[in-house]
């Protein structure tokens, strides 16, 4: 306690010199807390967009079914839960489609009226496909709308004709696609959207058991209950098998960015880290010129009995102080800066605020810098004989 | 008190070996005022030294207190010099940063005395040498004279074995030296036991018995 006095009015003494002297240490902390906090606002920011896009659902893969397929109809009973939202099964194969225009290869996908809400599409024209058309195996199709262009020319084709490997379907919307979209890139190319009755009598190799589909969360509740209840299906189904199947949220791509992001964060943190240690040694610079500064008080102490450790902690605790202090005013000058920075991108709704994980992080760090940088000074400052000491410089 | 017996003590300068103290025997007993009297370069330096425990001798013995100085360690000698010896140094020195209250304190703090203790301690010190006033000035808003006699309460707040001045008025003019050692003629007359250190004949004769240093011997005079 007296120590800490000491140190805090030793530091006072020369506030120009203090503050210099922090330079460093405060330039490192600002590094290290803003650029953390500044990724860690961007991530959340980032990954919100993300589960905004998809992370209302999820896909279950049937790989085993364990002589007990699961049939349409069964998923109809299990989409009247409560715990579970909309369920919509699909098949996909590939043909040749002949438009009006031009032909080519498409991708198809036989599935329900409830995929349309349940992926969060949006229609550019016409309708989706509707239960009736389930019902009554109609060659009715969607497609998206780079098939549209690519196969009739325009977008503006509804109620014209395509040929699926040499089937006619009639086309009922055309599907909104953003270009650059998550779901364009995912899907890709040419789509085509068929009543998966439909679909399973114009292929040849699909058969009408249910290997996969998706799941979404239930008005008002998490995917993770969803997921839940749908394991618990399954498991029953199943023969307690968890290999039979595999259920997958989607948030692969929040993973992914979550492991870009932490390298991120490791990286500026790393270089943010050496601007500190170039700080510390900053601070061990002062306090060896104050040591020789102060040689004669170091005599006159000791010469009155302070023993080597009491000097040794005088001036370890004052490079400590003057890291800590550093510490604490970068600190309040990164929150200055994070809430400047928020104000001002103010239009991109992303708030950067002070990560507590780094605040913690810098503040021991400052406190381990002091400490080491600290140490060797107020070891010589200790080492000192008394009389050379006294009568240094007169 | 003192108990030196054949003192040497030999420095390196450059090539040569300068012998500083030349077994050089010193008996000073409880309750004396003793001065040592010698020119400059004549050794009284070191043996202030070796007396304070500043510094420890190349051969012979020193008990201080009945303590035998060779068997410590640095540690042990400044608890040793914390209790025992009270310095008066020619330049004060006083810690330029501390007032002259804190100044007087600081070996009750090294000696970890109680804060009440210590400022009843400290209050009691600054007031025999009549600085109570000057408190809270800082050393260089004092006079040499009231530096001296902060540096006098600090060395006597301890209530030490012996107080060790080493030429206490050679930075002050001879009223305000006369001062000080009026002060020491008071602590001795309180019982204490006080060793002078000094080249000035004046100062010397003063107290009750002086011995003489020159080239590391020590002589007993009368003055």
């Amino acid at each position: 306690m007296m120590a800490l006095k000491m140190a805090l009015r030793s530091i006072s003494s020369n506030k120009l010199r203090a503050v210099l002297t922090m330079l460093g240490i405060i330039i490192g902390v600002m590094a290290l807390v803003v650029l953390v906090s500044l990724v860690n606002g961007a991530t959340t920011s980032v990954t919100d967009a993300v589960s905004g896009l998809g992370n209302s659902m999820m896909s279950v893969t049937v790989s085993d079914d364990k002589g007990s397929p699961i049939d349409p109809a069964l998923l109809n009973q299990w989409s009247e839960r409560t715990d579970v939202g909309l369920l919509a099964p699909y098949w996909t194969d590939s043909a040749t489609a002949h438009g009006r225009e031009e032909s080519g290869s498409v991708t198809l996908y036989g599935t329900t009226a409830a995929w349309y809400a349940l992926q969060g599409l949006q229609m550019e024209m016409g309708r989706w496909l509707k239960t009736a058309d389930i019902e009554n195996h109609s060659y009715v199709c969607v497609l998206n709308n780079a098939a549209a262009e690519e196969l009739m020319g325009y977008t503006d084709c509804i109620g014209q004709a395509v040929r699926l490997d040499g089937v006619e379907y009639t086309i009922v919307g055309v599907l909104y696609e953003e270009d650059g979209s998550l779901t364009s890139l995912s899907s890709g190319g040419m789509t085509v959207y068929l009543p998966y009755t439909s679909l399973l009598r114009l292929s040849d190799s699909l058969l009408g058991d249910v290997t996969r589909f998706y799941v979404s969360a239930p008005e008002g509740g998490t995917v993770d209950m969803a997921k839940t209840a749908i394991t618990e299906l399954l498991m029953e189904r199943f023969e307690e098998d968890e290999e039979a199947f595999s259920v997958s949220t989607q948030d692969v791509l929040e993973n992914a960015m979550s492991s870009i992001t932490s390298v991120l964060t490791i990286l500026l943190g790393g270089i943010a880290a050496i601007s500190l240690v170039v700080g510390g040694i900053g601070i061990m610079n002062i306090m060896l010129v104050t040591v020789t500064e102060r040689t004669r008080e170091i005599g006159i102490r000791k010469a009155i009995g302070a023993s080597r450790g009491t000097i040794l902690s005088q001036f370890l605790m004052e490079a400590v102080v003057l890291c800590m202090l550093g510490c604490a005013l970068g600190i309040f000058l990164s929150w200055a800066i994070l809430q400047t920075v928020t104000t001002v991108v103010s239009s991109l709704e992303i708030t950067f605020s002070l990560d507590g994980g780094v605040v913690l992080i810098a503040v021991l760090f400052c406190f381990v810098i002091g400490l080491v940088f600290g140490l060797y000074p107020a070891n010589k400052a200790a080492k000192m004989k008394p009389i050379d000491a006294l009568h240094y410089g007169g | 008190m003192i108990d030196m017996n054949d003192i040497s003590k030999v420095y390196l300068v450059g090539d040569e070996r300068v012998r500083a103290l030349d077994r050089a025997s010193l008996h000073i007993y409880p309750k004396e005022f003793v001065s040592i009297i010698g020119p400059s370069g004549s050794g009284k330096s070191t043996l202030m030294n070796i007396i304070g425990c500043l510094d420890v001798a190349d051969a012979g013995a020193y008990r201080l207190d009945g303590l035998p100085i060779e068997a410590y360690s640095e540690n042990e000698l400044a608890a040793i010099r914390n209790e025992k010896i009270g310095f008066v140094f020619q330049s004060f020195n006083l810690i330029p940063k501390l007032t002259a209250w804190e100044n007087v304190e600081l070996p009750l703090i090294y000696q970890k005395v109680k804060r009440p203790e210590r400022q009843q301690r400290v209050a009691a010190a600054l007031e025999r040498v009549g600085l109570t006033n000057r408190a809270n000035h800082l050393p260089t808003e004092l006079s040499g004279g009231q530096q001296q006699r902060v540096a006098i309460a600090r060395a006597i707040v301890t209530n030490p074995k012996l107080i060790l001045a080493d030429e206490p008025t050679g930075a002050l003019d001879s009223k305000t030296g006369q001062e000080i050692i009026d002060i020491f003629h008071e602590l001795h007359a309180q019982g204490n036991t006080i060793v002078l250190i000094t080249h000035d004949r004046d100062v010397a004769k003063q107290a009750e018995r002086s011995v003489h240093i020159l080239d590391g011997r020590i002589t007993e005079v009368q003055l």
